[in-house]
């Protein structure tokens, strides 16, 4: 009977070895989509939501321009009113169209047909500023644009 | 070893941030020495109007937001004129109403914005007027290629798909559009 007598099992600790395999495997991960922020934000960036959604394709036919109202560390400098930013330097209507042509003249020429100007338009922003940035887009030539958002309820702008 | 590479690993968590590249496209008009005076007929077009409030008209008629899209397709999709007229719409499925608009080709949105208006209603109207095309489109590119239009075009975007297949979808992407052009018009402020 005492065949039978179940063994005193001891449970092994679980292998650690495989740890370092799995954390690099993440990390190259991270590594591989990691995009460097290029520019720092000094206006709000709340991005409204759309469904009807088109990716952005390729990053070097794509000029951004931000709007937005002055984010915390410049508020109490410039008051809230929706500000455009280029680069890393706030900037007013009249500076949207050279900006937008001398990043033009900066492409190779078979690209500069595709390009699309990205606007990075915070929601709370008012129209009136992006009507006369579309009117500059105009003049310079610039016909492309994508009103650039997130994906998700488009009512929520609403509010 | 794990102990650096958890280091790094959190480094690059950290300062990831996950680019949010898409958007609505639009294209905008071309700039004339002397802006083209539209001649049309009124049915044919529609006046979307959103004032400073967010408040939505259209046609001079107080309209939800959420029942814009209804709307918007109906009215494209109309199909007002006869069998026997010019223009007749042989793939309309709407309501053939005498008082909207004729066919999709002709049929245009006019959307006039309030300089105060927030730019979130803006993005949502613009977004409901896209989504009512897509929707027309894709009952037709459904219909005609049993494929939904947008899954060719994201299909078309893809990298994986080769040039011959390209070629095919980009002629079906535009036989599609040219049946419902996107005829969304931002007349000057009068």
């Amino acid at each position: 009977m005492s065949k039978f007598r179940k063994k005193v099992t001891e449970h092994p600790e679980v292998s650690t070895a495989s740890l370092p395999d799995i954390v690099f495997m993440l990390l190259f991960f991270f590594m591989t989509v990691t995009v460097m922020k290029d520019t720092t934000l000094k206006v709000e960036n709340e991005l409204p939501n759309a469904t009807e959604i088109k990716k952005l394709e390729k990053k070097d036919r794509v000029i951004t321009i931000h709007v937005g109202g002055p984010n915390e560390q410049y508020k109490d400098l410039l008051g809230e009113t929706p500000r455009i930013q280029l680069e890393d330097k706030f900037a007013d209507v009249s500076e949207v169209g050279p900006y937008v042509l001398g990043r033009l003249a900066e492409m190779p020429e078979e690209l500069r047909p595709f390009v699309t100007v990205s606007l990075k338009v915070d929601k709370r922003a008012d129209m009136g500023l992006i009507i006369d940035i579309k009117e500059v887009l105009r003049d310079v030539g610039a016909l492309k644009i994508n009103y650039t958002t997130y994906e998700g309820d488009a009512f929520m702008n609403m509010h | 070893m794990a102990d650096i590479a958890f280091l790094l690993l959190l480094f690059f968590l950290v300062t990831t941030t996950i680019e949010t590249d898409a958007g609505l496209d639009r294209a905008l008009p071309r700039k004339q020495k002397e802006p083209p005076i539209i001649d049309y007929q009124k049915k044919n077009i529609l006046r979307v109007v959103l004032d400073k409030e967010g408040g939505l008209m259209v046609n001079e008629e107080l309209v939800d937001v959420k029942d814009l899209r209804e709307k918007v397709s109906g009215f494209i999709d109309n199909g007002g004129a006869t069998a026997d007229e010019e223009g007749y719409c042989t793939y309309c499925k709407g309501n053939a109403d005498p008082s909207a608009s004729d066919n999709p080709k002709k049929a245009i949105v006019a959307v006039n914005t309030h300089r105060e208006t927030s730019y979130g209603a803006y993005i949502t109207v613009q977004n409901e007027l896209v989504a009512a095309y897509n929707q027309l489109r894709n009952r037709e590119a459904l219909g005609v290629f049993k494929m939904t239009y947008t899954a060719m075009e994201e299909a078309y975007q893809q990298p994986e798909t080769s040039s011959a297949e390209k070629k095919e979808l980009k002629r079906k992407i535009k036989h599609i559009q040219q049946l419902y052009p996107l005829n969304i018009l931002e007349p000057e402020q009068l």
